[in-house]
């Protein structure tokens, strides 16, 4: 929220429409759980009215010398070469984007 | 105002911000790591379910490194400061973080918690996080590595259904090996299965710390992190 009100004030907004946000399935933050609780915290002017999107990001792991994608459930190693694979989206916790109503 | 024909109409008007919205403990952690490389400390965030057996961990470590290496630990904990207290009779320079109803710790909490306490003359500072095995995984502390104890009786289902925490773990020590024989339907075999599909460089030593069974290996470990860090 800090982040969202210096945005807002640094631009002289008048309202705060929409925040954008994404979260990744290994994040460890459950989509509706935070947007339960933001429902508590908007309420403080600027983001009173304001919505919240929440864009979910799955779990993608992939080999980390050749790139091979690891099937979902799969042992975490490449399946060509077995070297360890690295995860290459799904741990996310962006706030990307703050829709704004500027004069 | 609206800039075609001057009407005082607003605008609504997308910011492109791309933060991470836990930079602030980021940041914090970041600089923690630094005072501990500085020192030559090794920082251990030690994980796990409440009962997993953290603390009984670190008294066996503490009884294996008795005489040979300094032992710290901040010991974080909802309402009381048993673990610490424990730690300390253990021999371990110990002080309790008490985190009032949050379920785990954070780089700020660690950070305020070092100025009470001598932890630059510790060989190896273990941060005993709260028992959970969701949150603690989330927030970084500064530390070099993340333990996670799992304790055979929690079944092997359990990297699986908490894959946050275990995806962070540099090592798993499963603990209470010494109770396999009363447990015909749990499998070694069957944890290390579901912690290779949950952790990518997949480790798990096997812990009976109560019987000092498996000790050797997990000493060897820190001594080899504490050699190179990274």
């Amino acid at each position: 929220m800090q982040r969202v009100l210096a945005e807002a004030n640094a631009r002289g907004a008048i309202a705060v429409h929409r925040l954008s946000v994404a979260i990744g399935e290994l994040a460890g933050v459950e989509p509706e759980l935070l947007a339960s609780a933001y429902t508590l915290v908007k309420d403080n002017g600027l983001c009173d009215g304001s919505a919240l999107d929440i864009h979910r990001v799955p779990a993608r792991w992939a080999c980390r010398d050749c790139g091979i994608e690891v099937a979902r459930g799969e042992i975490l190693r490449c399946p060509a070469c077995s070297a360890p694979a690295r995860l290459l989206s799904g741990d996310e916790i962006l706030l990307e984007r703050i829709e704004m109503e500027v004069p | 105002m609206c800039d075609t024909c001057g009407c005082g109409d607003t605008h609504l008007v997308p910011v492109e911000v791309q933060d991470k919205v836990l930079a602030h403990n980021d940041r914090l952690a970041a600089h923690n790591r630094e005072h501990f490389q500085e020192c030559g400390v090794l920082a251990v965030n030690l994980m796990g379910s409440p009962g997993s057996g953290k603390t009984a961990i670190l008294e066996a470590t503490a009884h294996a490194f008795r005489g040979t290496r300094k032992l710290m630990a901040l010991a974080g904990d909802l309402a009381t400061d048993y673990d610490a207290r424990r730690l300390e009779a253990a021999g371990i320079t110990a002080l309790s973080i008490t985190t009032g109803s949050a379920c785990h710790l954070d780089a700020e909490m660690v950070h305020r918690a070092l100025h009470d306490f001598p932890w630059r003359d510790a060989d190896f500072l273990f941060v005993e996080n709260v028992g959970n095995l969701v949150c603690p995984a989330v927030y970084d502390l500064g530390q070099a590595v993340n333990v996670v104890a799992l304790s055979v009786t929690e079944g092997p289902d359990k990297p699986l259904k908490y894959p946050v925490m275990f995806r962070k773990a540099d090592l798993v020590l499963l603990t209470k090996v010494d109770l396999l024989p009363h447990l015909p339907e749990v499998s070694l075999a069957a944890f290390e299965d579901a912690v290779a599909r949950t952790m990518p460089e997949a480790r798990v030593l096997p812990l009976a710390a109560a019987k000092g069974e498996g000790l050797s290996a997990w000493l060897d470990w820190l001594e080899a992190r504490r050699r190179s860090p990274s």
